[in-house]
């Protein structure tokens, strides 16, 4: 039994319980409070989880910024919530269904850990396994480090009893910068997606916060 | 029945104990955080969750022989010292900035 088991299971029954007691509270000061123990809380089980960026950004977003944003609503409204208890029941189905969508989706999704996933078994994920994303120390060129990079990947597929065509077909380690080699070769699919999302979160914000047609600074706030 | 949870979860003795302690004493400050009549109650039950998460970190480090976790532990101290320091100013002026 792995030694976080104990530590994680506790800490997601208490991120639920936060969870439902900062949509249940009334008093909107407690429910920024409780916000912000879910953050921290979740930081912790991100942490557990081995994902300590994530951990960074929930803790620093979620417990730090976010509480501190929602305590500036609180400035400019006011403290306690108007009870308004009926529930909607077309919101609440929509809600069910696609939970139980997004449930049936994973249902596809090979098994936690699984060394032969698809994931890992892709023919990408070997050059990125081997990549060699740094500057060369003892200041060679372009041509040389291809070459010689060429050669130990050779070498390295006899080894192993494959063919390759050479490490020259990737980009590894070939740009001068690192973040350049990673976000714009490895990832670039990722940062062109990342990119998009971005983009048309900011449409939306921008569709949503804008004032009336014709008169743009009038009646919203940008 | 100690030494025999604590090889069950693979830990020793001290941090098995240590764990227990740290996520019931959170689970304390949850309820007062959630029922905690004052806004000083509440202010003063997120600061300790935030400190008991620096220790649930640092904690992990060491379950897992990982003690660099320390580090990320020292972030989530400056944290909650800042979020603490800007619910404070706003619980006694009633403004930010």
């Amino acid at each position: 039994m792995s030694p976080t088991i104990l530590l994680d299971v506790v800490l997601l029954a208490l991120v639920i319980i936060a969870g439902i007691a900062a949509i249940e509270v009334r008093n909107l000061f407690a429910a920024v409070m409780l916000a912000s123990v879910y953050s921290l809380l979740m930081a912790c089980f991100w942490t557990t989880m081995d994902a300590v960026d994530v951990a960074y950004t929930e803790a620093a977003v979620g417990a730090g910024i976010s509480t501190i944003l929602l305590i500036g609503a609180l400035v400019l409204t006011g403290e306690t919530e108007i009870v308004r208890r009926a529930v909607h029941w077309p919101a609440l189905g929509a809600c069910l269904l696609v939970g139980a969508l997004l449930v049936y989706g994973t249902l596809d999704m090979p098994k936690f850990g699984d060394a032969n996933a698809p994931a890992h078994v892709h023919p990408v994920y070997a050059g990125y396994t081997q990549q060699d994303v740094r500057k060369d120390p003892s200041g060679k060129s372009h041509g040389d480090i291809v070459a010689t990079e060429n050669a130990d990947a050779q070498s390295r597929a006899e080894a192993h009893g494959e063919t390759t065509s050479g490490r020259g077909d990737y980009f590894h380690g070939h740009v001068p910068n690192q973040v350049t080699s990673v976000i714009v070769t490895y990832r670039a699919l990722d940062t062109l997606f990342e990119t998009a999302v971005i983009f048309t979160a900011g449409m939306g914000l921008i569709v949503l916060l804008r004032g009336r047609r014709g008169n743009p600074l009038k009646g919203g706030l940008l | 029945m100690l030494a025999a949870t604590s090889a069950f979860f693979g830990t020793d003795i001290p941090t098995l104990v240590a764990g227990i302690v740290l996520l019931f004493s959170i689970l304390l400050m949850l309820v007062r955080a959630i029922a905690g009549p004052t806004v000083w109650d509440r202010i003063l039950a997120l600061n300790a969750i935030g400190t008991k998460s620096v220790l649930v970190v640092a904690l992990l480090g060491f379950m897992t022989k990982r003690p660099e976790f320390l580090d990320i532990a020292l972030v989530y101290a400056i944290l909650n010292f800042l979020a603490t320091i800007a619910i404070l100013k706003y619980a006694r002026t009633r403004r930010l900035g």
